[in-house]
């Protein structure tokens, strides 16, 4: 790829994420009489705030490795998206995918505690690939045989996800004698720090996607068949493409990336998984997928940047007062700029490649569409 | 001859431009149309009727020129303001929503209202039914459009133009989609109209057809006008001429057939549509290696789910398909594939295509999984790269490169790169739906070349297609399909339009079905 | 054999079925008020899809309305003398909030419309856009906010039945169960009906029927297809704002981040399943509303005998999971046999094709 072609490819993304960081910051200056004690509008918070982001994810050793370690569950959620846009899906499911594979993690983790942790990781890692993967495989099953939207289905999933661990932690995972609902510590599966205070052996889960996820989308025959059925699945019928087969394939290899993103947080983080555990990975993965293009190399620089946000979040709220929420306004308006390219393209007067969501846009023609040929 | 040049002119295109990106599509194109006329728009698909004719409807924006109805220039900025003028068209794809009914579809953007909100039913049927009889037959407003059938379909095209009270009248390539016999009848019908007073655009590539109908025709090429005349001053020949630009050979010399062994055998195939309707009932056909079968039919008779169900996209209800004495009934598209079964589908950008995709990856869109442009899983991009330019060159694919999308390029070399892909090799079976649909002369005729050479080099060639024309030219037999069963099979050489035409109309006089038989 | 052995579970399954009788006649009133969210979510996106425009943004307007009307209650809840007492308990400050939530449903959808309208975005996207936006503004906002929480202005009450009108047998159960109820839950009622007529009847659902299945038809008749489509997708802003204010100013009275709880996707699952009518889908949102009381009427009233014991083992989760399942197995149920209309999700072009 020419270095042109590069710059052509991320100026409405990199333009679409200056209007939208000016765009949250006329949602923080409107609410910053909420923020400040004296009640009155301050123009300069969005200043401070974005000063603070950016402290909180660069300034120092220990401020990177965290900036990586948020963008680690980012990046395989953001892989858990675009590989599934490339397939013509719109997998809205990471979130509950990721909690399915957590709670597995957590829960042959704990069983494991005691082992050596060359078997405990290893089947801690692997029973959250299974478990996401299977809650992939269902939405996919779905659409493949029954033509129900997997927008509609995943979403739903993501509900009961909610529900199970809820069950899970509260029941047969609780651990003995904590002060609230959680599952007992990992011990020997969790994961070992590479770098830095927390920077875990997780990061390499997305260190190794993102090579494998492309070189299997562009390099191998099952990534043709896999884009063609996304670009056209009739003519990969007529092909001798199987679109059914794809589709399953793909969703169960989505959620199998977003379930080792669970096992990451829960081995590489926390130790453990409570009741009421709470995560963003879901939208994020979304975000990330759509900055990205759909494209590996683009999630990686995606999930980086929101991993940045995530882990500078905690200065702003601290030292600007700005709620970690934000960061949620921030990709929306990020998103909606990319989306409406057009208006990039006005502020900004470019010409430049068509951005991400004109290569989506066989997402919504399945919608509450027929079976799949 | 002296009075009709007296005739006033009802409408006046002066200079119309029109540009698209890569294509000027009319370029100062002077059109004048007089009360009561039909005037033949002739020209190739491509040529810029359509988008003239859309410029004069308010669905496209001019970039320059100027229209006057009655010698006053007017602007049509939108349908509606065409609709105003008394202008409405017959557009080649039908414009009618298929789960509304009749009334609702004629009345659509005109309703009468018996109160600001609620619609007046009763009178618009009235209205409905009156305007039936202009045809001389009841037509029942309720009934749903989609269940008609397409003469029916555009007999209420008609009706909507009449309930607008149209003085001009647009109509894209009417007879398409009609049987001989159905075409006469709206002839009749346009006549009757002009009668009245109305003005009748007539768009066609048909020489005879236009020839038959038209008081005067005007020719259009890339998008200038390059002549004008009057049906008793020309010929077939001449207009040819004129259209394509050259000389053109109207009928290609398709030599001998030499039909050898029996390749494709189909015994007494059932196939229902996705309502689950059955729509093919117990055809029966044979295929010989080194001839073309060919199926005239009007659109809809079961051709589509024929093909399908042959190529492997629907399950067979009940019947048997035999390729060389193989059952192939039921088979995958990949089995017919790894049996050297080609297939060109009526709609490339549906199925024959991945319009996304780059040529490179369109060509080896069947045979990419296998060497050499695979080895198991690895994809070779050199090999893939280099069947492209050769493909390229050896079927005249005009592209700037093979790393282009294939949405760019022209529907003839849209349909160059399926059949490119498609005739490589040695094949043992090649089955056509449609393969000239919609493309310039040019394409057509180089088209039909490699059909011919594929069919001398002993391919059994299965043929599909709605033009007639191009049924009779290159047939060896001639099977017709009427209703989901071929009526009759006729010798390719001495079949003729009206004994076709009939058939592909009627189904013919006896009501078993002839069994397909070499 | 076989059929000794099913005799248990046949037997509960029969008596499940009588219990769930009993629970939609007694606790009719609450699967109504219940399933009034997820209704008026899929009368949304009936305005929008029979247009042909997808809008899976509906979970978004709500919970931003949900907010803003809260908000905006409270606020003025504070400046203004509280009155009311009138019919539904209606004071100043709950109408203020009102239409707070109805004009931040109109704007939210604004957004969508004109991602998937005029840009021609990918509608799925675009919704999903709205999602984010909503979702992550109201947390935001309402995490500033409970730093010095206003006061809450309460919500609606639902309209008196007098007692003579109760006590009378058939009309009385009638009466509760689908008249005492607050304002958004009897509107939305209201709408079913009336959007049905007009969908069949009037010059306005004619032009949508058109416009959803063939706009390129509609527009060569003269219909403005653009115009129309915005229309009827922010008049879908208005509903949905309207479902927002039944979480914060008539079912419950104070806003919770993520308090919509996928109702605005299961109304999604309810409009397929009701066929792209109103009357469908509010039969389809009844389903829902029963699914989400089932858990309530347990926990109320449990059933006696083998029922009562069996379900007293199931974990609550369950019952909480109960709706997201039900509209999972509807989806898949009747997706096949169920035609959207036809330019569904499709974004329309004027000129582009017209060659």
């Amino acid at each position: 790829m020419s270095l042109r072609r590069v710059v052509s490819l991320i100026t409405v993304p990199a333009l679409s994420i200056v209007l939208g960081l000016i765009a949250a910051g006329v949602i923080m200056i409107l609410s910053s009489p909420l923020v400040s004690s004296t009640g009155s509008i301050d123009v300069t918070l969005p200043l401070v705030a974005y000063w603070d982001l950016l402290q909180g994810s660069l300034g120092g050793f220990d401020a990177i490795t965290q900036t990586i370690v948020s963008a680690t569950p980012l990046i395989l959620a953001g892989l858990a998206v675009g590989i599934g846009f490339k397939a013509g899906l719109f997998n809205i499911g990471a979130q509950g995918q990721f909690l399915v594979g957590g709670v597995a993690a957590a829960g042959v983790g704990a069983a494991l505690a005691q082992s050596s942790p060359l078997l405990a990781i290893p089947a801690a890692v692997l029973a959250a690939a299974v478990a996401g993967g299977i809650y992939g495989w269902i939405p996919g099953f779905l659409k493949a045989y029954t033509g129900a939207h997997e927008v509609v289905t995943t979403i739903m999933l993501n509900y009961v996800a909610i529900q199970l661990i809820a069950y899970l932690i509260t029941g047969p995972l609780r651990a003995q004698g904590a002060s609230f609902a959680r599952s007992p510590d990992v011990g020997a599966a969790a994961l070992p720090i590479l770098i830095g205070r927390n920077g875990h052996l997780g990061i390499l889960f997305a260190v190794v996607a993102i090579p494998i996820a492309w070189w299997l989308m562009y390099r191998s025959t099952v990534g043709f068949e896999v884009r063609t059925v996304g670009a056209n699945p009739d003519a990969a019928r007529y092909a001798g493409m199987r679109p059914r087969t794809i589709i399953i394939l793909t969703m169960t290899a989505c959620g199998l990336l977003a379930g080792l993103a669970g096992a990451g947080e829960i081995l590489g983080l926390s130790g453990y998984m409570p009741a009421g555990y709470s995560t963003n990975v879901g939208f994020d993965g979304i975000t990330v997928a759509l900055l990205g293009r759909a494209h590996p190399v683009g999630i990686l620089l995606a999930g980086l940047l929101l991993g940045a946000m995530r882990a500078g979040s905690g200065l702003m709220q601290i030292d600007a007062g700005i709620p970690v929420q934000m960061v949620d306004v921030l990709q929306g308006t990020i998103l909606f700029f990319l989306t409406a390219e057009l208006i990039v393209r006005y502020v900004f007067r470019i010409r430049a490649a068509r951005a991400a969501v004109s290569e989506l846009e066989t997402v919504t023609r399945s919608y509450a569409g027929q079976t799949t040929p | 001859m002296a009075d009709q040049d007296l005739k006033a002119s009802a409408l006046e295109m002066r200079g119309v431009t029109k540009r698209f990106p890569g294509v000027l599509a009319n370029d100062h194109i002077d059109l004048d149309i007089r009360k009561g006329e039909i005037h033949a728009l002739l020209g190739e698909n491509g040529a810029g009727k359509t988008t003239l004719m859309n410029i004069l409807y308010g669905l496209v924006t001019p970039d320059a020129g100027a229209i006057l109805l009655d010698g006053q220039p007017v602007t049509v900025k939108s349908p509606a303001d065409a609709i105003r003028q008394g202008i409405s068209m017959v557009h080649q794809h039908f414009m009618l929503v298929p789960v509304l009914s009749v009334a609702e579809n004629i009345l659509l953007g005109e309703e009468p209202m018996a109160n600001p909100i609620f619609l007046d039913r009763t009178a618009a049927h009235e209205r409905i039914r009156e305007l039936g009889r202009f045809f001389g037959t009841e037509i029942d407003p309720d009934v749903r459009v989609g269940s008609l059938s397409v003469g029916w379909q555009q007999r209420v095209e008609i009706l909507k133009a009449l309930y607008r009270n149209a003085n001009i009248l647009v109509l894209d390539e009417p007879t398409a989609v009609l049987t001989p016999p159905e075409t006469l009848e709206i002839f009749d019908v346009l006549r009757r109209l002009t009668k009245l007073g109305t003005s009748i655009i007539f768009i066609s590539h048909k020489l005879y057809e236009v020839l038959e109908i038209a008081d005067r025709i005007t020719v259009i090429r890339r998008g200038k006008v390059v002549g004008s005349r009057m049906p008793s001053e020309t010929d077939e020949d001449d207009l040819a001429e004129l259209m394509v630009g050259r000389e053109v050979q109207l009928s290609i010399d398709r030599g001998e057939s030499h039909p050898a062994g029996r390749r494709l055998s189909v015994e007494n195939l059932e196939v229902k549509d996705d309502r689950g309707h059955q729509v093919v009932h117990g055809v029966s056909l044979e295929v010989a290696s080194g001839e073309i079968f060919g199926i005239a039919g009007v659109a809809g008779n079961g051709q589509d789910e024929l093909v399908a169900a042959i190529t492997g996209l629907r399950s067979v209800a009940a019947g048997s398909v035999h390729l060389e004495g193989h059952a192939i009934t039921g088979a995958t598209p990949r089995d017919l594939h790894e049996r050297a079964v080609a297939f060109v589908p009526a709609d490339r950008h549906r199925y024959g295509l991945v319009l996304a995709f780059p040529l490179t990856d369109n060509l080896v869109l069947t045979d990419y999984y296998h060497a050499p442009f695979a080895r198991g899983l690895v994809r070779d991009d050199d090999a893939i790269r280099a069947h492209a330019e050769t493909s390229i060159a050896e079927y005249d694919i005009r592209t700037p490169s093979a790393s282009v999308q294939a949405s760019s390029l022209s529907g003839g070399n849209q349909q160059k790169v399926i059949v490119a892909r498609e005739f490589r090799g040695d094949i043992s079976m090649l089955i056509l739906d449609q393969p000239t649909r919609g493309l310039d002369v040019g394409s057509i005729e180089f088209i039909h070349r490699q059909i011919i050479a594929k069919r001398n080099a002993g391919t059994a060639v299965l043929l599909v297609s709605a033009e007639l024309d191009e049924v009779l030219e290159l047939s060896d037999r001639i099977g017709v399909m009427y209703r989901g069963r071929i009526v009759a099979v006729l010798d390719g050489r001495s079949a003729t339009r009206e004994e076709v035409g009939l058939l592909m109309a009627t189904g013919g006089r006896s009501t078993d079905a002839t069994e397909a038989t070499a | 054999m076989d059929l000794v052995l099913h005799l248990p579970v046949i037997g509960l399954l029969l008596q499940f079925v009588v219990y769930l009788i009993g629970v939609m006649i007694t606790n009719g009133a609450l699967i109504i008020t219940l399933s009034t969210p997820i209704a008026l979510g899929a009368l949304c996106g009936f305005m929008n899809e029979r247009s042909g425009v997808v809008n899976i943004g509906i979970e978004g307007m709500m919970i931003a309305a949900a907010f803003a009307g809260s908000f905006a209650a409270a606020v003025a809840q504070g400046g203004v003398a509280p009155t009311g007492g009138g019919l539904f308990g209606a004071s100043l400050p709950l109408l203020i909030g009102l239409g707070a939530a109805l004009a931040t449903g109109v704007v939210a959808s604004l957004v969508h419309a004109y991602l998937s309208i005029t840009v021609r975005a990918d509608q799925i996207i675009s919704g999903t856009i709205v999602n984010i936006v909503a979702l992550g503004a109201t947390a935001y906002l309402s995490l500033l906010v409970s730093q010095r929480p206003p006061q809450s202005a309460g919500s609606f009450s639902s309209l008196t039945i007098p007692t003579e009108i109760v006590q009378v047998p058939v009309i009385g159960w009638l009466a509760t169960t689908f008249l005492r109820h607050g304002p958004t839950t009897l509107l939305m009622l209201i709408l079913v009906v009336v959007l049905q007529v007009m969908l069949y009847r009037s010059r306005w659902g004619l032009r949508t029927r058109a416009v959803g299945e063939h706009p390129r038809a509609a527009e060569t008749l003269g219909i403005d297809v653009i115009r129309l489509r915005y229309r009827n997708v922010l008049l879908g802003g208005l509903l949905a704002g309207l479902a927002g204010a039944w979480f914060t100013l008539d079912y419950g009275n104070s806003f919770q981040p993520g308090m919509t709880n996928g109702r605005g996707f299961i109304a999604l699952a309810a409009l397929i399943f009701g066929r792209w009518t109103p009357v469908g889908a509010f039969g389809a949102a009844l389903l829902f509303g029963v699914a989400d009381a089932l858990g309530t009427a347990i926990r109320q009233s449990p059933p006696t005998g083998d029922l009562g014991g069996f379900l007293a083992v199931v974990p609550e989760q369950v019952f909480g999971a109960l709706p997201y399942i039900v509209t999972i197995i509807v989806l898949a149920g009747v997706v096949g046999r169920s035609t959207p209309p036809a330019a569904d999700g499709q974004p329309y072009e004027r000129e582009a094709t017209a060659r």
